[in-house]
C-alpha cells in the first residue's frame, strides 16, 4: 500500500481482512525502521497535530456543525482546545517522560544498575466514537506517538465529516506513513480486528468494547476500553443551587448530552427535590431560552438511530407522565430538548441504558445512605458527581462508591485535568490516558537490571548445605548480625 | 475423595494427577462461592487497613511457620532440593513484609496538580480495590505464584479466590489446608480442580483475573474475561533469548547460566531457553557449561538431591520427544538421559539444532539448553525479533554499547545483563511480559496498582464561575475561553482589555 493517509473503504474500495493484514504489515514495516523511536520524531508529529488544531480550526468547526450541530464554544471547550493542548503539554513533556527510571536494587542483586525503560509497544489501533470525533481520535493518537509507536485510526462513521476531514487533514501534518486513517463501519472496524495490533485503544459502547476485548484475546493484545455508563449526580441541601444547578445543567446539555461523561440522574435530598427542579428548569431556559430549539447554543442529536431511541423513551408511557421540563423532539432536525424527568422508577426504561441525550431524571432520596445504595447497587459509571458543602458526606461517597472518576461540585471539569488519569472500571471500562498517563497507556515499561560479573557469591551455587541455607536466609533478610554469626560459624 | 463444599471452609475437589477425576465444582458452587465473597466485600471490611495488616502478617508467618510442610509438598510434586525451596518460601515471606512495610503509605490518596485553568480546585488519585479477584496459578512455583498475587490482591483490600494448578496436587492440598486456618475465610478461598473447575471459575463475573501459565490457556482466560469486561493481568512464557559475547567472564557467566537454568529443573518461566553466540564463543563456553553441570550436580545428576524432577511424566515424554527428534538427536553435546518414572531429566546441552526443529518452536520448560551460533549481534538481534516478544532478554557482556543494542532494538517483559532470574528478587522492579509473554505486572509497588482502581478525585470549592462557558455563547466569550485553556495569557489580556479582534 502506497503511504497515503486515507484508505479505501467509504469510497466503494473494498477493506475486508487482505487489506487490513496489509496495512498492519506496512506500518509495522515503519516501526521496524525504528524512525518513530526517537524524540526528534515524536516531538515533530505532535508539533503537527498541534498546528493542525490552530490552522484547521474553522474546517474543523465545519465539519462538527454538519455532524453534530454543536456551538463553536462547544467546539472549543470539548474538542479543539483539549487536543491542542494535550499535544503542546505531551511535546513538552516528552524528554522527561522518556527517560529511564531508576530504582534501587535490593541487596541480594547488589551491585547492578535497575531502572525502568519505557518502550512503545509497536502498531497501535484507534477506534474513535461519534460524539467527539476529533478528540476522541486525537488524543490516543497524541498518547500513541509520544511513546513512539506507529497508529492506524479508525474514526466513526456515523460522524462521516469529521472522519473525512481527519482522513484528508492528518496525512499533511504528521508522518503519512507511520498515521494512518482508515474510514468505514462495522465491516471495516471487524477487518482490521482479524490481524494482531500490539495495543488497542477503543472509545464507545460497553456491547462492542466486549466484542473488541475478545477479538484482542485471540492475539493477547493488552486492550485500553473508555466506555460508558450512566453517570449519577448527588445534590444534598448544603449546596448552593446558584452555583450547582448551572454546572449540572451544563454538563446535562453540552453536546445535547451526548458525551460519557454527562449526568445521567441526580439523586436529590428530597426536602429540596422541588426546589433544585424548579432551579433547573429555570437554569436551562436561561441557557437556551424559552424555545430551546430556536438556540443556536443547543446540538442536535448525531444519528437518526440515536434520535430514534430517545425519541421511543420519551414517548413511552412510563417515562411520558413524568416529563416535567422539555420532552419535545423533532425527526427532521434530530432535536430532543432538554428534558426534566421526575421520580421515575429506578427500573423504568430510562433508568435502564444510558441516555446520551440532553435527558436528565431527578429523583428523591431521603439522604445520602439511600443515594449510595442505589448507586452502589448499579454498573460502575465512568463518573460521579457530589454536590455538598459537607466533607464528611464527600467522604462516604468517595470510599462507599466505585466509579472511574469522583468530580464534587462540578461535572466533566476533571477531565481537563491531565495530571488526573481518566477512565473507567468495571463495565465503565479499563485502562486510562491524558497527560503522562496516556504515555504509559501506550508504552510497555520494561524491568531492566544490568549486573557485573566482578563480585560472584558461591553460596548462590549448588551443591546445597545448612551453611549455606542458613546465609541466604540471613541475606534475604539483612540481618546483618546473623550474615556474620553464620560467617564465624557460631549459629 | 469428594468433600462437599462447606461454608467457611475450602472447597475440595477430588484431585488426581492431571484433575480429571470426579470434580464435584461446578457452576452452582462457583455462584455461590461468588456471591458470599461480594457480600464480604460489601461489608467493608477488607477496606480496613488493620484487616489488611493482619492478613498480610498472619501470611508471612504462615510461610514462616510452615516451612517443612512447604518442603514436603515441594519434594512431592517437584522433587526440588531444599535451597531452591527456600528461595520460594523466602520469596513469598519477602513479599508479604515488603508490603506490610509500604501498603500503609501506598494505599493513601495521591495529590497531583490542578491546571490553572481549574483552579481553585484540588486533584487526587485514590486507590481501591477493585473487588472480586480469581487468582489462577502455575504448577512450577505453586507458593510462590500464589501467594505472591494473593499478598498484592489482600494489600489492596479485595476478596481473593485462588485455584492452584491441580498438576501440583501436594502443594494444591497444603494451600486449601493452610489458607484458612490463617487468613479470613470469609474473605479468601482456595478452590482445588481442574479444566473443569478453571471453567465453572471463568464463567462468573470477577473485577479482576491473574492468571499465571501457558500462552494457550492465557488466551481462554482473556476470551472468558471479555464477556464481563474483568480486566487481566497475564504472566504468560515464552523462549527466553540469552546472548553472550567474548567480553564475558565465560567460566562465571557458565556457573550463573547452568544455575539458573537448572533451578526446578528448568521449569522457569525466567531461565534462557536457547543461547546465541558466535561460533568462536559457544566452542570456548561449551566446556565451561558441561564442568559447572558437574560442579553443580555431579557426574550422575540422577543421583544428585539438587536437582528437582519434572511435574510428570507426560511431560517428561514431551521433553524426550523435543530431545530424541530426528532435526536434534544428532545435536546433544552433553546430557540427554532422563527416567519417566522417576521424572529425571539430565541437564542437557544442544548445540545448533535447526531453526525449524520442535524444540526451537515451543517453551522447553525442561533442563534442556540449546546453543546456536550467530555470526555476531546483528544476527542475534534478528533471531530474538522475529520472534514472539520473550519474558526477559539476556546479555551476557561486559560492553555497555552491546548491551544497549539489545535493550533498545529488542522487546521483552525485561532485560537483564550477566544475570539469571534474581532480577525478579528486587521488588522495585515491574514483573510482567509483553505481546505473547503477558500483559500487565506485579510486584512491590505494582502489585498496588495491579489490583487497585486509580480513581480520579477532584473537588472543585463552590466559588465563582468561568461563566463564560455556560450558554448563551458569543465570539468574544469563544475567545476568551480558547485563550484561557491553551495558556495564553497575553492574548487573554488583551481580549480582556479590548484590545484584541474577535
Amino acid at each position: 500500500m502506497p503511504g497515503g493517509g486515507v484508505s479505501e473503504g467509504s469510497n466503494g474500495g473494498s477493506f475486508g481482512s487482505k487489506e487490513a493484514a496489509e496495512l498492519v504489515a506496512s506500518v509495522r514495516e515503519v516501526f521496524r525502521s525504528g524512525r518513530t523511536r526517537s524524540r526528534e520524531w515524536r516531538e515533530a508529529q505532535l508539533r503537527g497535530i498541534e498546528r493542525l488544531m490552530m490552522d484547521e480550526e474553522e474546517a474543523i468547526f465545519a465539519a462538527l456543525a454538519k455532524d453534530l450541530k454543536r456551538s463553536r464554544v462547544e467546539n472549543v471547550l470539548c474538542e479543539t482546545v483539549q487536543v491542542y493542548q494535550s499535544a503542546r503539554q505531551s511535546a513538552s513533556s516528552l524528554r522527561k517522560w522518556m527517560k529511564p527510571e531508576r530504582v534501587s536494587t535490593n541487596f541480594v542483586n547488589v551491585p547492578a544498575r535497575s531502572e525502568i525503560v519505557s518502550e512503545p509497544f509497536g502498531a497501535v489501533l484507534i477506534f474513535a466514537a461519534w460524539n467527539m470525533p476529533f478528540l476522541l481520535s486525537l488524543d490516543p493518537l497524541i498518547g500513541a506517538i509520544a511513546a513512539g509507536n506507529v497508529a492506524v485510526l479508525k474514526p466513526s462513521e456515523l460522524a462521516p465529516a469529521s472522519s473525512a476531514l481527519l482522513a484528508e487533514l492528518l496525512p499533511r501534518y504528521v508522518d503519512k506513513e507511520a498515521v494512518r486513517v482508515v474510514q468505514g463501519g462495522a465491516d471495516v472496524a471487524t477487518a482490521l480486528l482479524e490481524s494482531r495490533w500490539d495495543k488497542i485503544f477503543f472509545t464507545g459502547g460497553a456491547a462492542i468494547g466486549r466484542r473488541v476485548l475478545a477479538a484482542a484475546a485471540k492475539h493477547l493484545t493488552p486492550v485500553a476500553l473508555e466506555l460508558g455508563g450512566k453517570n449519577p449526580a448527588y445534590i444534598d441541601s448544603s449546596a448552593d443551587f446558584n452555583i450547582c444547578v448551572k454546572r449540572i445543567a451544563f454538563g446535562m446539555c453540552v453536546n445535547a448530552g451526548q458525551s460519557c461523561l454527562s449526568p445521567d440522574y441526580v439523586l436529590v435530598e428530597e426536602s429540596v427535590a422541588d426546589q433544585f427542579t424548579d432551579h433547573l428548569r429555570r437554569t436551562l431556559t436561561s441557557f437556551y431560552g424559552s424555545d430551546p430549539k430556536q438556540s443556536p447554543d443547543l446540538a442536535r442529536i448525531a444519528t437518526p438511530a440515536s434520535w430514534a431511541r430517545l425519541h421511543a423513551l420519551l414517548s413511552d408511557p412510563a417515562t411520558r407522565e413524568h416529563i416535567v421540563v422539555g420532552g419535545e423532539t423533532d425527526e427532521a432536525t434530530r432535536y430532543v430538548a432538554p428534558t426534566i424527568i421526575r421520580d421515575v422508577s429506578l427500573d423504568a426504561p430510562v433508568m435502564q441504558e444510558e441516555g446520551f441525550g440532553p435527558v436528565i431524571a431527578v429523583i428523591k432520596v431521603r439522604g445520602l445512605d439511600e443515594a449510595i445504595e442505589i448507586i452502589a447497587g448499579r454498573p460502575k459509571p465512568l463518573a460521579l458527581y457530589v454536590f455538598t458543602t459537607q466533607s464528611a458526606v464527600i467522604d462516604r461517597f468517595v470510599k462507599d462508591t466505585s466509579s472511574g472518576a469522583v468530580c464534587v461540585n462540578d461535572t466533566t471539569s476533571h477531565f481537563v485535568n491531565p495530571a488526573l488519569p481518566f477512565g473507567g472500571v468495571g463495565d465503565s471500562g479499563m485502562g486510562s490516558y491524558h497527560g503522562k498517563h496516556s504515555f504509559d497507556c501506550f508504552s510497555h515499561r520494561k524491568a531492566v537490571m544490568v549486573k557485573g560479573t566482578l563480585l560472584d557469591f558461591p553460596v548462590r551455587y549448588p551443591p546445597g548445605s545448612l551453611f549455606n541455607e542458613k546465609l541466604v536466609k540471613a541475606l534475604m533478610n539483612m540481618w546483618v548480625v546473623q550474615i556474620v554469626l553464620v560467617f564465624l560459624g557460631l549459629k | 475423595m469428594d468433600r462437599p463444599y462447606q461454608d467457611g471452609s475450602a472447597a475440595v475437589a477430588c484431585v488426581e494427577e492431571g484433575g480429571r477425576k470426579g470434580e464435584t465444582f461446578d457452576e452452582a458452587a462457583a455462584e455461590e462461592m461468588v456471591a458470599k465473597l461480594r457480600s464480604k466485600f460489601r461489608s467493608g471490611e477488607t477496606r480496613n487497613l488493620a484487616w489488611r495488616e493482619q492478613q498480610l502478617r498472619n501470611l508471612a508467618r504462615m510461610a514462616e511457620e510452615h516451612e517443612d510442610d512447604i518442603m514436603a509438598a515441594l519434594k512431592a510434586d517437584l522433587g526440588r532440593g531444599r535451597m531452591e525451596v527456600l528461595i520460594e518460601v523466602l520469596g513469598v515471606w519477602k513479599a508479604a513484609s515488603h508490603m506490610l512495610k509500604n501498603f500503609k503509605k501506598w494505599a493513601k490518596p495521591h495529590k497531583v496538580g490542578t491546571p490553572l485553568s481549574l483552579k481553585p480546585g484540588r486533584s487526587e488519585v485514590v486507590y481501591e480495590p477493585l473487588g472480586l479477584v480469581l487468582i489462577i496459578s502455575p504448577w512450577n512455583f505453586p507458593f510462590l505464584l500464589s501467594l505472591e498475587p494473593l499478598v498484592g490482591a489482600l494489600a489492596t483490600g479485595n476478596v481473593v479466590v485462588l485455584k492452584p494448578s491441580e498438576h501440583a496436587p501436594a502443594s494444591s492440598h497444603l494451600l486449601s489446608r493452610l489458607l484458612p486456618l490463617y487468613l479470613d475465610s470469609q474473605a479468601v478461598q482456595v478452590v482445588e480442580g481442574g479444566p473443569e473447575t478453571g471453567k465453572a471459575l471463568l464463567g462468573r463475573r470477577w473485577d479482576k483475573i491473574f492468571f499465571t501459565g501457558g500462552t494457550a490457556l492465557g488466551r481462554i482466560v482473556m476470551e472468558a474475561a471479555s464477556r464481563h469486561l474483568t480486566p487481566v493481568t497475564l504472566e504468560l512464557g515464552g523462549k527466553n533469548p540469552l546472548f553472550i559475547d567474548d567480553s564475558a567472564d565465560l567460566e562465571i557467566s557458565a556457573k550463573r547460566i547452568i544455575s539458573g537454568k537448572c533451578t526446578n529443573a528448568g521449569q522457569v518461566c525466567l531461565v534462557p531457553d536457547y543461547i546465541l553466540a558466535t561460533k568462536d564463543v559457544a566452542a570456548r563456553l561449551i566446556p565451561h557449561l558441561k564442568a559447572a553441570i558437574e560442579q553443580f550436580y555431579g557426574t550422575d545428576p540422577s543421583r544428585c538431591a539438587d536437582l528437582a524432577r519434572i511435574i510428570n511424566h507426560s511431560h517428561v515424554r514431551r521433553l524426550q520427544h523435543l530431545v530424541e527428534h530426528a532435526a536434534t538427536a544428532a545435536c546433544v553435546v552433553h546430557g540427554g538421559e532422563s527416567d519417566v518414572e522417576s521424572k529425571y531429566f539430565a541437564p542437557t546441552l544442544l548445540l545448533n539444532v535447526p531453526w525449524d526443529a520442535p524444540i526451537m518452536q515451543t517453551e522447553v520448560f525442561g533442563p534442556i539448553l540449546t546453543i546456536q551460533t550467530v555470526s555476531g549481534i546483528d544476527e542475534a538481534i534478528d533471531m530474538i525479533t522475529a520472534r514472539p516478544k520473550p519474558l526477559v532478554v539476556m546479555v551476557f557482556s561486559s560492553r555497555e554499547a552491546v548491551r544497549q543494542r539489545f535493550l533498545k532494538e529488542t522487546s521483552s517483559g525485561a532485560m537483564v545483563a550477566n544475570e539469571i532470574i534474581l532480577q525478579a528478587a528486587n521488588l522495585e522492579l515491574p514483573f510482567g511480559g509483553v505481546g505473547e509473554s503477558g500483559m500487565g505486572r506485579y510486584k512491590g509497588r505494582f502489585s498496588f496498582d495491579c489490583f487497585s482502581h486509580c480513581k480520579a478525585a477532584f473537588t472543585k470549592p463552590l466559588g465563582r464561575d468561568l461563566a463564560l462557558r455556560f450558554p448563551p455563547s458569543t465570539r468574544r466569550g469563544e475567545m476568551i475561553l480558547k485563550a484561557v485553556f491553551r495558556g495564553a495569557y497575553f492574548s487573554l489580556l488583551l481580549l480582556l482589555l479590548g484590545l484584541k479582534k474577535h
